[in-house]
């Protein structure tokens, strides 16, 4: 396999008393997309919260094992920086309300107050929305509200805006369940060219989604990684059971 | 037989909605009444003069409210100092602490608080602040109205901040940005609207609080700049004129309640207007 | 990660004081009833005799007082209130008379209460005075009668508002299952409506309660502040809260002072449980009826 930028040891997650995810081992390759997929409740929203430690927020949640990022520990590591590192997009467009378009895309340094230079933040923020593929739309309405864009367009700002902080890696967590076919077309596409910046690590419950855009595929069940590889392999010849029959829908 | 009976239940029917009518019109008849009496009364009476003047002794006209109208937003300025930060953070802290044994309490005993009667809070500011300091003064007025004004805070900003989404709290720290970063620079400006609102929904109520004054800012004839003395307020103000015999002061106080509705009333309007027009979209 | 950790403890500080806030009112109000409940104990709340001067505080005229307007505002604004409830909740649930209705007595509800004072001084007292004279009683015009009439003005819009509340919370396929019955809308409110929000409409009298009991200076303004216990309806008198407002800066001496803190103390206990109880039953019915 490729280089692994980012390692996950034996992880555990906990809410409370309940593990959700079991002794998950797995390597994700460098500017690759690597999808992970599930029936819901699978646990793959909490596995990748544990790598951005998004899920350490959740009162009573725990975790066990390592997570390695370009092999050091995130664990061990400022988790602000962490987040910074390892970015994360999520089920619903959420730009922050009460900022513009513009104001948004810059939102990480905006509110870590960094201070930029003019020139600066004006080449972060057309850069970013170049890279998520809206520079073109919006570039006439940058000092607007986020909000008044629509669901698509909205999920791309917030793409826009985890890369203005220039991540190595980029979480998506089923970024376009709440969009309308055409919008996840488009992130899709995006997806595809993003990865030659970024590493992407995008969760779906959609079996197309995840054959359709990423070079690895996850299965994971019940907490448990049943399966992982590359695309073509895990949906051509599943080496388990349960892959097989996920992948022809008999459940979930 | 059965047609009797359906037309005498359509009459009760419309008997009902009659005294229902008649009693609502009854209800809200006098109130409005009582307004445009203030107004048809003090109107008159409000010029530039009067805004600016101080006030002269009874028997001389031409005299003024200023030194109210200062004491007034004296007042309000210590009591917003004390209640606005305070409250705020109470509001946050019970939105980010929602199901905590702490935040049972703390919300117990804000709900409480915004029960108990204002003379009461009069009674506790005259306790803390007037006898420790041993004289009344505009500084004790305003931590009293505080007090009042501090439990409404607190609520409302609870009660917006709830609505702030988490999913937007999490964009923030998935950012990398810091949790009190996230709820300062994030959660309160989103929540900002509603709680702006509710904080003149607080400065137009202890505008017109008038009972724990007595014994806190005590009232003055003259102008006081001084937060370590005492102050008169429009509420005050209309007080003693009121209960006074002489006309012009009694005129006076027509004139100063009409201005004390009207702050009252825009507070009241303007905080309606903040919340349906400048709410945050989420 | 220091300031996050500065940043939550602040915030638990804040919880901490405001919790905390109640119990030292409380705890400050007894510490000030001290000397009073030590010269006077029980005697307090049963004797009639309120004299400064020979150093007798007896606070019975006053809780009568208090009572006895509160208790009959509530009964006369009472019929009102649900009027307007039953109008805004049932007839005239949405549309612009609605609105309009509901800010108005919104509006109405954030008039200063010496504004009430001052209107019913003016306008009340001497309509009373000219009653008094036809009835052949001493014409006063201040006095129980006067003030029991500003307070009914005063709690309306508030126990109309909550009680509206409540009314509005009922859900509509019960009422909607009545009206295919055939019921009629009177029968409707008569047998579900209110029996429905009986405790809602209960727990919004109990807060009105409150409210009316605690109110000072309408009340002062027009009740006559006489100290002696009342011998009618008409008579001037006195509240717990009005009788503070007019003698606490004039107490001299630690007994008569902590006697009017001591009516304090009980206007803090009285309300603090009314709003206890009342916001318990509300909170309760909300959840039943949104279940």
């Amino acid at each position: 396999m490729e280089n692994a930028v980012l390692r996950t040891e034996r992880l555990n997650a906990y809410y409370g008393e309940s593990r959700v995810v079991k002794s998950v081992s797995i390597s994700v390759p460098e500017n690759k997309v690597t999808a992970i997929m599930g029936p819901s409740g699978c646990g793959k929203s909490t596995f990748i919260r544990c790598l951005n430690r998004m899920h350490e927020l959740v009162s009573g949640a725990k975790i066990e094992g390592k997570v390695l990022l370009r092999d050091k520990d995130i664990y061990q590591m400022e988790s602000t920086l962490v987040r910074r590192k390892v970015g994360m997009v999520f089920q619903r467009p959420n730009p922050f309300p009460t900022m513009s378009i513009y104001e948004n895309v810059l939102a990480g340094y905006k509110l870590n107050g960094i201070r930029l230079k003019r020139s600066e933040a004006d080449a972060i923020v057309e850069n970013s929305l170049r890279k998520a593929a809206m520079w073109d739309e919006v570039k006439d309405y940058l000092h607007r509200r986020g909000t008044f864009l629509s669901g698509g367009q909205q999920q791309r700002l917030c793409i826009a805006r985890s890369l203005a902080v220039k991540p190595e890696v980029v979480l998506l967590d089923e970024p376009t369940s709440a969009l309308d076919p055409k919008a996840t077309s488009k992130i899709e596409d995006l997806m595809e060219e993003l990865k030659e910046s970024v590493t992407i690590i995008l969760v779906t419950h959609n079996v197309g989604q995840a054959s359709r855009v990423s070079d690895y595929t996850a299965f994971l069940y019940l907490g448990e990684l049943i399966e992982f590889g590359p695309t073509e392999r895990v949906f051509t010849v599943p080496k388990s059971k349960k892959t097989e029959e996920y992948l022809i829908g008999k459940f979930g | 037989m059965s047609d009797k009976k359906t037309a005498l239940r359509l009459a009760k029917n419309k008997v009902f909605k009659f005294i229902v009518v008649l009693f609502s019109l009854g209800s809200i008849i006098p109130l409005l009444f009582i307004l445009l009496y203030i107004f048809k009364k003090g109107i008159g009476v409000i010029n530039w003069k009067f805004l600016v003047g101080l006030p002269k002794p009874p028997g001389v006209t031409g005299g003024g409210i200023a030194n109210a109208i200062v004491g007034t937003l004296m007042l309000i300025l210590v009591a917003s100092l004390f209640a606005i930060p305070l409250g705020v953070s109470g509001g946050v802290f019970l939105s980010e602490y929602r199901k905590s044994k702490l935040a049972y309490f703390t919300r117990l005993s804000v709900e409480i608080l915004q029960g108990i009667p204002s003379i009461v809070i009069g009674i506790i500011a005259y306790l803390w602040v007037v006898k420790p300091m041993g004289k009344f003064s505009a500084f004790s007025g305003g931590i009293a109205l505080g007090m009042i004004m501090l439990p409404m805070v607190v609520r409302s900003s609870e009660e917006v901040l709830k609505l702030v989404p988490r999913t937007l709290k999490e964009a923030s720290l998935a950012l990398g940005i810091p949790y009190h970063r996230t709820i300062l620079r994030v959660a309160v400006p989103s929540a900002l609207p509603g709680i702006v609102s509710g904080v003149l929904l607080g400065i137009a109520r202890i505008a017109g609080e008038t009972a724990p004054l007595l014994f806190t800012a005590f009232g003055n004839q003259f102008m006081n700049w001084n937060l370590f003395k005492p102050v008169n307020s429009l509420p005050l103000l209309i007080f003693n004129y009121a209960m006074s015999p002489y006309d012009e002061w009694q005129r006076a106080a027509w004139g100063a309640s009409v201005i004390l509705v009207i702050i009252v009333l825009l507070g009241n309007i303007i905080s309606r207007m903040i919340v349906n027009k400048w709410k945050t979209r989420f | 990660m220091n300031k996050e950790r500065t940043f939550r403890a602040i915030l638990i500080l804040v919880g901490m004081i405001l919790s905390l806030l109640l119990l030292a009112i409380f705890l400050s109000l007894l510490w000030g009833s001290f000397p009073s409940i030590k010269a006077l104990g029980w005697k307090f709340f049963y004797s009639e005799e309120w004299n400064p001067i020979t150093n007798k505080f007896g606070a019975l005229p006053f809780l009568i007082g208090t009572l006895v307007t509160s208790f009959l505002a509530l009964a006369i604004s009472f019929p009102f209130s649900l009027a307007v409830s039953i109008y805004l909740g049932e007839y005239m649930r949405a549309g612009k008379i609605s609105t309009l209705l509901k800010v108005t007595i919104d509006l109405i509800s954030a008039v200063p209460s010496v504004i009430y004072g001052f209107w019913g001084l003016i306008i009340l007292v001497p309509l009373v005075r000219n009653i008094e004279m036809k009835l052949n009683i001493p014409p006063y015009g201040v006095g129980i009668f006067t003030a029991t009439l500003i307070l009914s003005v005063m709690v309306i819009p508030y126990s109309a508002t909550i009680v509206r509340e409540v009314i509005e919370l009922v859900p509509d396929d019960l009422k909607e299952a009545a009206y295919s019955l055939g019921a009629t809308k009177y029968e409707v409110i008569k047998d579900v409506v209110l029996p429905y929000a009986k405790s809602g409409i209960f727990a919004g009298l109990l807060l009105s309660l409150g409210r009316a009991l605690g109110e000072t200076m309408a009340v002062t303004m027009v009740i006559g502040n006489n100290n002696k216990l009342p011998k009618s309806l008409f008579a001037p008198a006195n509240t717990m809260a009005s009788l503070i407002a007019n003698e606490f800066t004039e107490a001299v001496g630690n007994v008569y002072l902590s006697s009017l803190i001591e009516m304090g103390l009980l206007l803090f206990i009285v309300t603090a449980i009314i709003n206890i109880i009342g916001k318990y039953i509300i909170n309760r019915t909300t959840v039943q009826m949104r279940e």
